[in-house]
């Protein structure tokens, strides 16, 4: 062979073709699991009728119904009522005359949602900043049986929520904590603790201690150093991990269904107990999911530059 | 700017010394090179000093006062790192001047000290740069001002060159030994390269196994080396090693090699007879047919201006530094001669050397 060709690519870099494969792959696979969320989202636009019909409607009037019986509860009434009471209210109240209904009052599921956002975001904030130190500390500084303590740690993500929710529940009756926001936050605290800190430990591992040593050799005591040097450095693995367990927290099912029932319920539980007519109200559980997708959706994007550093898992070293 | 006393320094790490009882002064000023090969304690003793790390017993004075137990930020010192620990999150000014903004410095002092480093580094078009497009070169600069802006009262670098590649090594041996010169700030450097101890140091402390094997100036350490593993460690090629067995009296300055007598400067104690073993440098040998110790060339290579060229002797392969248009053919059989004041005389066992004319008015350990 003589005369290397000046378009050879290096062998580490995949070829215009394989680039084209594995993009109609990816593409596929985006297209595969979006279509359920497209679904959803469809469905919050659907008359209950629509969101039944058989075969399925792709294509439809949008209504305002979902949105609608989402926000409100509604009692029937007679037609010589609803015409006694004068033109209607707003878009929602000419739906919901339509179904010869009139709205009594608003829905709990403003609450329910407000509800989620406390727990998740006190919950998230709890559990990495409690990580950040357990992991500072598993990292710098050494712990006897430190090995066995992060296994222990992790211990706590072992068993089926199922499986701890009966003496949770009891204990929560005992402490007062059943069916309040403080105690969903202490328990996902718990449980997301042991993630944070497993993946920061990660991040506070790749963080040399030089720059804490410069630091406290400048002047400053461990505890400024860690707050000036390490936070600012880790400040990706801190968004990863509260990206994780906001999820977690923010999407929780059984224990929220298990331990809570009315002032403290979250959201996930909450939809899927909408009733209508004549069974589940599809197009309000639609509407519903698709709100309830907002705040995660946002929050992931928000910190998207990190979690996309932030799942190699340190596992590239410089 | 202070001397730094270090008495009776100890550190083990469970089973492991990692330092044993290290003795040894750094006057004001003085530019000192713990040199040794990794795992010998450098890192560990300059890390003592600055506060990193303490010791298990012994004393570290610096200017007087006894700091052996005192946080690094109370001693009023200036670390810089092989990584060189520059704060990602921060321009190169504010990583300048973030050891001030912790003392609490005035905004106006800080902006003006920064500069002043900034200047005697050369590095004023940088300063509002990110740390994270820095060349290796200029990092060291911007590690280096972050230690004299401060004005500490001594320095200590831990392999701040190990990071860079050979060439550029060379540049900022030259630069820091010259910020050396203007600043006259004691420092403390610590590095595995020879040569950077060589060229930088005014005095090298030559270290392995936690124990300072000898302290003295670039010129006593590589002339009168005082066991063989200075001579072995200090040099390129090192000493050459000549095994032998024979006893010296004292006053003698004559070794016998078998057959060939090779002068010596005279020892000054009786050498029962033992094994021992003869240190030449490769610049101090020279061919002469007529000389007793022969061997015949194993090869040559070539390096310029001179030549290394191997022999092997009954005693040992040897090497030997000459002026590279000398022609010696592989295979040949040729005579040696060494410079008779320049040798050192080892003892077999334990390698220490044997006190001679060589090493007057040297601190014998």
């Amino acid at each position: 062979m003589s005369g290397a060709s000046t378009t050879a690519h290096s062998v580490v870099e995949p070829s215009a073709t394989s680039k084209r494969v594995a993009g109609f792959f990816v593409i596929l696979y985006a297209l595969i699991s979006m279509a359920p969320l497209a679904w959803i989202f469809a469905t919050g636009w659907k008359t209950p009728p629509d969101s039944i019909s058989y075969p399925p409607k792709v294509v439809f009037d949008p209504s305002l119904e979902g949105y609608c019986n989402l926000f409100t509860t509604r009692t029937r009434q007679t037609n010589e009522y609803i015409e006694a009471l004068g033109p209607p209210q707003g878009a929602c109240d000419e739906v919901t005359r339509r179904r010869e209904m009139v709205i009594a009052g608003q829905s709990n599921y403003v609450p329910r949602f407000i509800n989620s956002l406390i727990i998740a975001f006190g919950s998230t904030f709890l559990a990495v900043s409690l990580g950040v130190f357990s992991a500072y500390a598993f990292s710098r500084f050494k712990i006897p049986l430190a090995d066995d303590l992060l296994f222990f740690i992790l211990s706590t993500r072992m068993m089926p929520p199922i499986a701890v929710a009966i003496p949770i529940y009891l204990m929560y009756r005992e402490l007062g904590l059943s069916d309040s926001a403080l105690g969903m936050i202490l328990l996902y605290t718990a449980v997301n603790v042991s993630l944070a800190v497993w993946l920061l430990k990660g991040f506070i591992d790749e963080i040399p201690r030089e720059y804490e040593e410069a630091a406290m050799i400048d002047g400053y005591t461990r505890l400024h150093a860690f707050f000036k040097v390490v936070l600012p450095q880790a400040a990706t693995g801190i968004a990863a991990t509260a990206i994780f367990c906001m999820i977690f927290a923010w999407n929780e099912y059984a224990f929220a269904v298990l331990l809570t029932s009315g002032e403290a319920q979250t959201a996930p539980p909450f939809i899927p107990t909408i009733i209508g007519e004549g069974g589940m109200d599809w197009p309000a559980v639609g509407a519903g999911t698709t709100l309830f997708l907002i705040p995660i959706v946002v929050f992931t994007i928000v910190l998207r530059k990190h979690l996309l550093r932030g799942i190699t898992f340190g596992a590239v070293r410089k | 700017m202070a001397e730094i006393r270090v008495e009776n320094l100890h550190k083990s790490f469970g089973e492991f010394v990692a330092v044993r009882n290290s003795n040894f002064t750094v006057e004001d000023g003085e530019f000192v090179v713990l040199l040794g090969p990794s795992g010998c304690g450098k890192t560990t003793t300059l890390r003592m000093i600055a506060g990193l790390e303490l010791p298990t017993s012994g004393r570290i004075l610096l200017g007087g006062n006894d700091v052996t137990f005192k946080r690094a930020g109370e001693r009023d010192i200036a670390f810089v790192f092989q990584l060189f620990a520059l704060y990602p999150h921060m321009n190169v000014r504010q990583n300048i001047g973030f050891p001030l903004k912790c003392e609490g410095v005035p905004r106006s002092e800080i902006a003006r000290r920064v500069t002043e480093a900034a200047r005697i580094l050369r590095i004023e078009h940088i300063m509002n740069k990110p740390v994270s497009g820095l060349s290796g070169g200029d990092r060291q600069r911007v590690a280096l001002g972050r230690a004299i802006v401060r004005e500490p009262m001594c320095f200590l670098m831990d392999e701040p060159l190990g990071a860079l590649d050979s060439e550029f090594r060379h540049v900022m041996c030259g630069e820091l030994r010259g910020l050396h010169n203007r600043l006259k700030a004691t420092t403390v450097y610590v590095t595995h390269d020879q040569l950077e101890a060589m060229s930088m140091a005014d005095k090298i402390a030559v270290m392995s196994g936690g124990l300072i094997e000898q302290f003295g100036s670039p010129q006593e350490i590589y002339q009168r080396p005082v066991s063989m593993f200075v001579a072995d460690f200090i040099g390129s090629p090192p000493m050459n090693f000549l095994k032998f067995e024979s006893g010296i009296a004292r006053g003698s300055a004559e070794a016998r090699l078998g057959d060939a007598v090779v002068p010596m400067p005279a020892v000054h104690e009786d050498v029962a007879p033992a094994k021992l073993v003869l240190g030449v440098r490769p610049e101090h040998i020279r061919f002469d047919d007529a000389s007793p110790l022969r061997g015949s060339v194993y090869g040559a290579e070539y390096l310029g201006t001179t030549q290394i060229i191997t022999v092997d002797t009954e005693f040992g392969q040897i090497k030997a530094r000459t002026n590279s248009h000398i022609n010696v053919a592989t295979g040949s059989h040729v005579g040696l001669r060494f410079n008779a004041d320049r040798l050192s005389l080892f003892r077999g066992d334990g390698g220490r050397a044997v006190n001679s004319a060589l090493y007057e008015g040297v601190a014998h350990g």
